[in-house]
């Protein structure tokens, strides 16, 4: 707009980044249960490999999950309505967060906690590459427009 | 296998309670309205419905199969425990007591909200307990699945599960008048752990029956106390976050841009 720039904090500050990284999270969470659990129904609600914490610290992460994607939202809408949301930056955090859910599914959900794995009934390998590989990129995506956002803003 | 829970004359005797909830609802809002006052129509439906959704564990089909079926007896917990709190607390109704009783009894109730025993019992953290505590000695216990094959306990299981899930709904979103309201903080920590007791308990359901449950009954059942519990806590979260967007609003329409203009606005608040 004709407004003159708004000094903005640091990226890490910026309440744009988490916002989006926020959603992303939550984005990614839902992705896996809509997609993976109902869809293609790869994963399993209950594998019968998971130990008892494990499961706890499961329902720990599906109840942060769920508030993180809403909180997300509105933490996005509140930067709007105080004229410190940018784009750029939102879009950063978006891919940030994507990437990130999915690696930590992929390494700590899947291989450390054995909640449950990709695909039953197959060499799992190719399938755990793949994922993890897709998070990288999704978080390099991230990294790229994060460093660009940075460079772009007025006081970096 | 489906002996019915109570005969007809026993569904009647549960149905009054509800059907005096909705009637003492619905006067009290209409003396409120002729005062000019006003109350909107959205509580009374509101409160309506968690009345009906409550009702559903009590009286009717669901309420006899919930004696024998342990996936109707989660899925009458749900509607409850969870649906009609959820229902309950946005219709107000401590603050409609307030405005339509008599002066004297009205001042009773205010001295009661701001008394010791309901002052602990309306925190998130107490709430919080009495809601997941009991739900997890009743399924993952030994003891917990017996002790619903008497009527009389399964009753007043039903009965904590409705005033517990109030209180927590209350304590969490609840726009009553609540002398001591916890802050977001407080709130957003208990609402995370309880909707994560409540997850992880449908898995645990799901991976170890309940002693004398069918484990195919225990499997639907768990992943219907998952997903409609998820239901329930998007729509708490979403109005709990939407509260909190509306509280943190700028004070003033400049206030988000410090630098941008100079001028104080009216009302404008410490920064």
């Amino acid at each position: 707009m004709g407004a003159p720039q708004v000094p903005r904090p640091a990226l890490r500050r910026d309440r744009s980044l988490w916002a989006a990284l926020m959603i992303g999270v939550g984005v990614m969470a839902a992705v896996d249960e809509i997609i993976f659990h109902q869809v293609l129904a790869w994963h399993h609600f209950y594998d019968r490999s998971t130990g008892d914490i494990a499961l706890l610290s499961d329902g720990l992460l599906h109840a942060a999950e769920l508030f993180i994607l809403v909180a997300g939202f509105f933490l996005l809408a509140d930067t709007h309505r105080r004229g410190t949301y940018s784009r750029q930056v939102a879009r950063a955090g978006l891919f940030l967060g994507l990437g990130g859910f999915q690696l930590f599914d992929g390494l700590i959900n899947h291989k450390v906690l054995q909640l449950h794995q990709i695909r039953y009934g197959v060499d799992i390998l190719p399938y755990d590459l793949i994922w993890n590989a897709v998070s990288l990129l999704l978080l390099g995506t991230g990294a790229v427009l994060a460093v660009r956002a940075r460079r772009a803003r007025p006081n970096a | 296998m489906h002996q019915h829970g109570g005969g007809f004359g026993l569904d009647a005797l549960f149905a009054l309670p509800l059907m005096l909830a909705i009637g003492c609802y619905v006067g009290a809002a209409l003396r409120v309205r002729r005062t000019g006052q006003g109350w909107p129509m959205s509580r009374i439906l509101l409160w309506a419905g968690g009345t009906a959704a409550a009702a559903a564990g009590f009286v009717g089909p669901l309420a006899a199969r919930a004696y024998t079926d342990f996936t109707a007896h989660l899925l009458s917990h749900l509607l409850v425990g969870m649906l009609a709190p959820l229902l309950l607390v946005p219709a107000a109704p401590v603050t409609l007591a307030l405005r339509s009783l008599p002066p004297v009894p009205a001042r009773r109730l205010a001295h009661l909200l701001k008394s010791t025993p309901v002052r602990i019992l309306s925190h998130p953290v107490t709430a919080g307990v009495l809601n997941v505590a009991p739900l997890w000695v009743l399924y993952a216990t030994p003891a917990g699945a017996p002790m619903l094959d008497n009527p009389l306990v399964h009753l007043a299981v039903q009965l904590h599960f409705l005033v517990a899930g109030y209180l927590f709904t209350a304590s969490i979103i609840g726009i009553d008048p609540s002398p001591h309201r916890a802050g977001f903080a407080t709130r957003t920590a208990v609402l995370l752990l309880a909707a994560a007791g409540h997850a992880s308990l449908s898995k645990y359901i799901y991976a170890h029956p309940p002693m004398g449950v069918p484990s195919a009954q225990a499997e639907a059942g768990g992943v219907l106390m998952y997903y409609g519990g998820d239901l329930i806590d998007l729509a708490l979260v979403t109005v709990f976050c939407a509260q909190w967007y509306r509280q943190a609003r700028p004070r003033s329409p400049g206030q988000g841009r410090p630098a941008a203009r100079g001028i104080p606005r009216q009302g404008a608040g410490p920064p």
